[in-house]
């Protein structure tokens, strides 16, 4: 099911558009932790649904080629 | 010259040197509130966040223009340095009310995606709706606009569209149930100032949302002169950030609105084209 190039404790996943690889079983939360990201500031679209349910990251587990997309505000007018 | 600190005969040089004591009109009252779909807010000068050389001064602005309103953009968080990046580390929400634009959005579906996004990352249903039509110009796509306004209204949106400063596409923005319609002045980040004064008096005359003015000020007389037209507020970003003092130009936009606000309620006197003589044409000395 996965790409023989990806070692099989491994999944990969495009984040804000780039491939990122993540150990298998990792969940949301797993991510942005590792991603040093506080996740009351973020938002996450998960193949085109965002995820408004904050408390479920923790039980969210990542699967191969999901396509993620992790926004904030920036300064804008 | 010396000057005393203890002494009160004259105060020209503390003052020179302070902007929190630049003259106000804070003592004068207007008669109506600054309402949007039922929330009242306090200053009629809404700020964006944009284009500042830090954070810091981007925050000393906002707070010397006195806004209650400030906006926001959308975008991906940067992954290589996401520490301090996220605009939230520095606006206070409890203290600003956060206005998530679709800024950079060029087709409806597009703007509905940032929008919904915007609402989840913030702590309103409000957006600060932009369907972009061309690169060059920035100037708005009506139809895109429409659109997506008709959608967020749908979804529990309350939708201020950033639009042209045409009648009739405010009108609709109106009818599709937008809270507050923004015609511009002239295009984002121009500095050009109101290009046409005639259509954004129409444009207040024939709503009844909110008419706020987004886009083009360029400096302080161009923000009294929109709002002696009589719309019920401005938005900007340019203005003042890419001012050589943005502090003191957010002070200075401060006092213009609020300036051009009393003059349209003082209402002005008429233009004629012949002069009329200030002083007594009576009581002059005898020949």
């Amino acid at each position: 099911m996965m790409g023989t190039e990806v070692f099989e404790a491994e999944i990969a996943l495009a984040v804000n558009g780039a491939e990122r690889r993540v150990p298998k079983g990792w969940t949301l939360a797993d991510l942005l932790a590792s991603l040093e990201l506080d996740p009351r500031l973020v938002v996450v679209e998960r193949n085109g649904t965002i995820l408004r349910d904050r408390s479920s990251f923790m039980s969210l587990a990542l699967a191969a080629d999901d396509a993620l997309e992790i926004v904030h505000f920036v300064g804008g007018g | 010259m010396t000057h005393s600190k203890s002494s009160t005969s004259w105060v020209g040089a503390e003052m020179a040197s302070d902007l929190a004591i630049l003259p106000s009109l804070a003592g004068l009252t207007d008669p109506q509130p600054f309402v949007i779909a039922g929330r009242e807010f306090r200053s009629r000068l809404m700020v964006g966040t944009g284009k500042y050389a830090s954070n810091a001064q981007m925050i000393e602005a906002i707070e010397a223009s006195g806004a209650e309103v400030v906006t926001v953009a959308v975008r991906r968080v940067d992954l290589d340095r996401s520490k301090d990046a996220g605009i939230l580390h520095h606006l206070d929400p409890d203290q600003y009310f956060l206005l998530a634009n679709t800024a950079g959005c060029y087709n409806a579906s597009e703007a509905i995606r940032y929008a919904r996004l915007g609402r989840a990352a913030g702590f309103n249903e409000w957006v600060k709706l932009e369907v972009i039509g061309d690169q060059q110009t920035l100037l708005p796509d009506a139809a895109g606009l429409l659109q997506a306004t008709r959608t967020l209204v749908d979804e529990g949106f309350k939708v201020l569209a950033y639009t042209n400063d045409d009648l009739i596409t405010a009108l609709k923005l109106e009818e599709a149930g937008a809270v507050a319609v923004m015609p511009l002045a002239s295009p984002i980040g121009s500095g050009l100032g109101m290009l046409n004064p005639y259509a954004i008096r129409t444009i207040k005359q024939r709503l009844s949302v909110p008419v706020i003015v987004d886009a083009g000020v360029g400096t302080a007389s161009d923000a009294c002169i929109v709002m002696e037209q009589g719309v019920d507020g401005i938005l900007m970003n340019t203005g003042i950030a890419a001012a050589k003092d943005p502090v003191r130009m957010a002070a200075a936009m401060k006092s213009a609105v609020e300036s051009g606000r009393h003059a349209y309620l003082a209402g002005r006197m008429p233009r004629r084209e012949v002069a009329v003589p200030s002083s007594p044409t009576t009581g002059m000395l005898g020949a």
